[in-house]
C-alpha cells in the first residue's frame, strides 16, 4: 500500500495497547513516518508524563503545544508537534467556551470536578475526547496521533462516549457524546491502531480489546503493530558445531549453543503467538524489530519509523 | 530476597504496567508455601493461563487452594472489586434498609464499578480483612498497574475524602435548608445539575444520605490500613524492567513511597537480556549464534546502566535481576522457574505435600 495514502486515511489515529508494549514509542514512530510524507502531525499525550519526547530528543512538554520536528518543504518533511490533554484543563476550556467561566473557576477551586467525575464515570475521558474532536476540527494538523491509556483503560476511555451517550439523554454531556461518537465511528476521521508484543498475555488482551472495540464501539481498526519482534537469524536453530570448520573450546561452544537455543526458542514462540493472533483476528500485522536498546532516542525512533513504512508498503492496497 | 520474604507477613508488589508484577507475586507466594507457610496471593487481573493454573476465577472472590508439592499451603484469590465493596457495605450498614438503599443506588454502582482508585481501594480492604482474620502466615498483594504508586495508599482515603467534601455536605442537607443557608451554593448546585443532569445529582444526594453513620467506620479503617502498610511486618517489593522510561517512572514511584514513609525492601528487575559466556574464536565470526551472544550482551550492558541508575537511589536493599526467559510460561511450572531464579533452586526445602 502507498504509505502517503495509508497515513492520510484518517485524521485521528488512536494508538492503544497493554502497559509495557511500547505504544508511546509506536506513536512517536507513526508521527515520524507520516510527517515524512508531508503530513503535518500532532502527537497528543493524555497521562501527562509525555515520555514520547525522548523519541524526538525533546524536553518534556505540557498542555501548550511544542514543535518536535521542523517542517522542511524541499525534503517533503512536514512538521511534528506535541502536546498533552488533561481532563481538568479540557473542562475549564470547555466551560469557558460555553460562557460558564465563573462555574469553571469555582469547580476547579472547590475540587468539585472530582465530585462530578465520581457521579458520572467517563466524564473525564469524554472531556479529553471532546478536546481531541475540537483539535481535529480546527484542521491545524493533518493528522492527530493519540497515545491512549493502557489497554484495559483504553477500552473504558474510548467507550466513555458511548456510555455517556446512553446515560445522559439531554444537556451538554449528551451533545458532546454525540459529536465524539460521530468522530470515533467515522473511518475517514478515526482509526484505532493496536500495539502488542509477540507474547501470550498482550496478544490475549489485544484480541479481547479488538473485538470489544469493534462490537461495542464500532470503531475502525488499523493494522496491528507488533513491537519488539526478534529478528530471524538464518541457521540459529542448527548446532553451531556443525557450522564450524575448526574445533572450539568447550566453554565457547556451549555458550553458542545456549544463545542459539534461547534465540530460536524465543523466535519460535513469537511466531506461534503471531500466528495465533492472525487466526483469532483478521487484521494485517506490521512487525517492528526488537532493537536491543533500553532507550528509544531519535536514532531508534527513526529505525522504527523506517520499519513501519516498510510494513505499510507490504500491506495489500 | 529470601530474607525479605521470610521476615514479612505481608508483601506488596508495586511497579508500572507490563513489568511482570503478577508473575513475580505468584513466585513469591510459591516460595512462601514452599517454606512451610500458609500463604495467599491476591491478584488483580492475572493472565488467563495463570488464573487457570491457580484455579482462580473473577466471580468467586474467595480464596481457592492450589495443590502442589510444598510443605505449606498456597491459596490464590482474584479480586472482585464490586463484590468486595458490596460485602463491606453489607457488613457495616447499620440495618438492612440502609444496606439495600446503598446497594441499589446508581451513584454507588458508579463508584463500586468504575471509579478510578476503587480497585486499589478494594485491594487494600481485602488485604485488611485477610490480615485481620489471621488465617494466613503470608499475604502477597499484587497491586493494579498504575502510574501513581500512591493510588493504593490514597485508596483507603478515597471515600472519606469524598465524604468530607464541602459540596457533599451541602448536597446532603435537606433542599430547603440549602436554600436558606447558602443561596450561592444552591445556585452552584443548580449549575452542576444543568451540566450533568438532575438524576445524577439526586442519586449522589441519596447515596450520601444513605451512607450517613457509616463514615466513621470507613475513616477508622483507612487509618488502620495505612498503619498496616507502614508496619515492619509489611515489605514492599518494587518490580521493574530495565528500560529507560520504566526506570524513570519507577524512580518516581520510589520517591512517592519514601515521602509516605514506606520503605522498599527489595527490587526485582525482570526481562533483562540474558548473558551467555564470551565467544572470541575467529572461526565463529559470521556465525548466527555469535551474533546472538553479542547482541544480547550489548543489550545487557546498556540495560545494566539503567538498573544501576535505579538501584543507586534505593539504598541497601535486596536486588534481583531476572533474565528474559526463552519462553514465558504462564503456568505453575513457569512460576516455579521464576521462583528458582529469585530464591535459588528449592532443594531440600520442599517437604511432603500438605494434607
Amino acid at each position: 500500500m502507498d504509505p502517503a495514502q495509508f497515513f492520510s486515511a484518517s485524521r485521528v489515529v488512536i494508538v492503544a495497547g497493554k502497559g509495557g508494549v511500547g505504544k508511546t514509542v509506536v506513536a512517536g514512530a507513526l508521527a515520524r513516518a507520516a510527517s515524512r510524507y508531508g503530513i503535518a502531525t500532532t502527537i497528543l499525550e493524555i497521562e501527562g508524563r509525555c515520555s514520547v519526547a525522548s523519541s524526538f530528543g525533546a524536553p518534556s512538554f505540557g498542555y501548550d503545544e511544542i514543535e518536535l520536528v521542523r517542517a522542511d518543504k524541499g525534503a517533503g518533511q512536514a512538521t511534528i508537534r506535541g502536546r498533552t490533554i488533561t481532563p481538568d484543563l479540557a473542562l475549564v476550556e470547555y466551560l469557558e467556551d460555553h460562557g460558564l467561566r465563573r462555574v469553571a473557576r469555582r469547580m476547579a477551586a472547590t475540587g468539585v470536578l472530582e465530585v462530578v467525575a465520581t457521579a458520572t464515570p467517563g466524564i473525564k475521558d469524554l472531556l479529553v475526547l471532546g478536546k481531541v474532536k475540537q483539535l481535529e476540527q480546527t484542521r491545524r494538523s493533518d493528522l492527530l496521533v493519540l497515545d491512549a491509556p493502557a489497554a484495559g483503560h483504553a477500552l473504558s476511555f474510548l467507550d466513555a462516549a458511548r456510555v455517556l451517550h446512553d446515560t445522559a439523554k439531554v444537556g451538554p454531556i449528551h451533545h458532546q457524546s454525540v459529536e465524539v461518537l460521530a468522530m470515533l465511528r467515522d473511518p475517514a476521521r478515526t482509526q484505532v491502531m493496536l500495539v502488542t508484543l509477540a507474547e501470550e498475555t498482550p496478544v490475549n488482551e489485544l484480541i479481547e480489546t479488538a473485538y470489544r472495540l469493534e462490537d461495542q464501539l464500532r470503531v475502525s481498526l488499523g493494522p496491528v503493530i507488533v513491537n519488539s519482534v526478534l529478528p530471524a537469524l538464518a541457521g540459529i536453530d542448527r548446532d553451531p558445531a556443525e557450522l564450524l570448520a575448526a574445533a572450539l573450546p568447550d566453554a565457547q561452544l556451549s555458550s553458542l549453543r545456549a544463545a542459539g537455543q534461547w534465540w530460536s526458542t524465543r523466535y519460535a514462540r513469537q511466531r506461534e503467538e503471531l500466528e495465533r493472533l492472525a487466526e483469532a483476528l483478521p487484521l494485517p500485522q506490521i512487525e517492528l524489530p526488537q532493537l536491543f536498546s533500553p532507550t528509544i532516542g531519535v536514532e531508534e525512533s527513526i529505525q522504527l519509523s523506517d520499519a513501519l513504512i516498510r510494513g505499510v508498503t507490504q500491506l495489500d492496497g | 530476597m529470601a530474607d525479605v520474604v521470610d521476615g514479612a507477613k505481608i508483601i506488596v508488589t508495586t511497579g508500572t504496567g507490563g513489568v511482570g508484577k503478577t508473575t513475580t507475586s505468584a513466585a513469591i507466594a510459591l516460595h512462601g508455601a514452599r517454606s512451610g507457610r500458609r500463604t495467599i496471593v491476591i491478584t488483580i487481573d492475572p493472565a488467563r493461563r495463570l488464573a487457570d493454573a491457580m484455579g482462580i476465577s473473577a466471580t468467586a472472590n474467595e480464596p481457592s487452594r492450589v495443590d502442589g508439592p510444598w510443605a505449606g499451603e498456597l491459596y490464590a484469590l482474584m479480586l472482585d472489586t464490586k463484590g468486595t465493596f458490596d460485602t463491606l457495605v453489607t457488613r457495616y450498614a447499620t440495618d438492612e434498609t440502609q444496606c439495600r438503599r446503598i446497594l441499589e443506588n446508581g451513584f454507588y454502582k458508579n463508584i463500586a464499578g468504575a471509579l478510578s482508585g476503587t480497585q486499589e481501594y478494594m485491594a487494600m480492604e481485602k488485604l485488611h480483612a485477610l490480615a485481620e482474620s489471621e488465617e494466613y502466615d503470608l499475604i502477597v498483594v499484587d497491586t493494579p498497574p498504575t502510574r501513581h504508586a500512591l493510588a493504593f495508599l490514597d485508596a483507603p482515603r478515597l471515600l472519606t475524602r469524598l465524604l468530607e467534601n464541602r459540596i457533599y455536605r451541602l448536597l446532603m442537607a435537606p433542599r430547603g435548608l440549602v436554600r436558606a443557608v447558602n443561596n450561592a451554593a444552591h445556585l452552584f448546585i443548580r449549575q452542576i445539575t444543568r451540566i450533568v443532569g438532575a438524576e445524577v445529582v439526586d442519586d449522589a444526594i441519596a447515596f450520601f444520605r444513605a451512607f450517613e453513620g457509616m463514615e466513621q467506620g470507613f475513616t477508622e479503617r483507612a487509618k488502620t490500613m495505612i498503619e498496616l502498610l507502614r508496619s515492619d511486618d509489611t515489605a514492599f517489593v518494587l518490580v521493574a524492567a530495565p528500560r529507560a522510561d520504566t526506570v524513570l517512572e519507577t524512580k518516581y514511584f520510589v520517591g512517592q513511597l519514601a515521602a509516605s514513609h514506606i520503605n522498599v525492601r527489595a527490587c526485582v528487575v525482570n526481562r533483562m537480556a540474558p548473558v551467555f559466556g564470551a565467544v572470541r574464536a575467529k572461526a565463529t565470526k559470521g556465525l548466527p549464534h555469535r551474533q546472538a551472544v553479542e547482541r544480547l550482551r550489548d543489550a545487557a550492558v546498556a540495560e545494566e546502566a539503567h538498573v544501576t541508575d535505579l538501584i543507586d537511589g534505593l539504598g541497601d536493599i535486596a536486588i534481583e535481576r531476572v533474565p528474559m526467559l526463552a519462553s514465558d510460561l504462564h503456568d505453575l511450572e513457569g512460576i516455579a522457574a521464576i521462583e528458582a531464579l529469585l530464591f535459588g533452586a528449592p532443594t531440600g526445602r520442599s517437604g511432603p505435600p500438605a494434607k
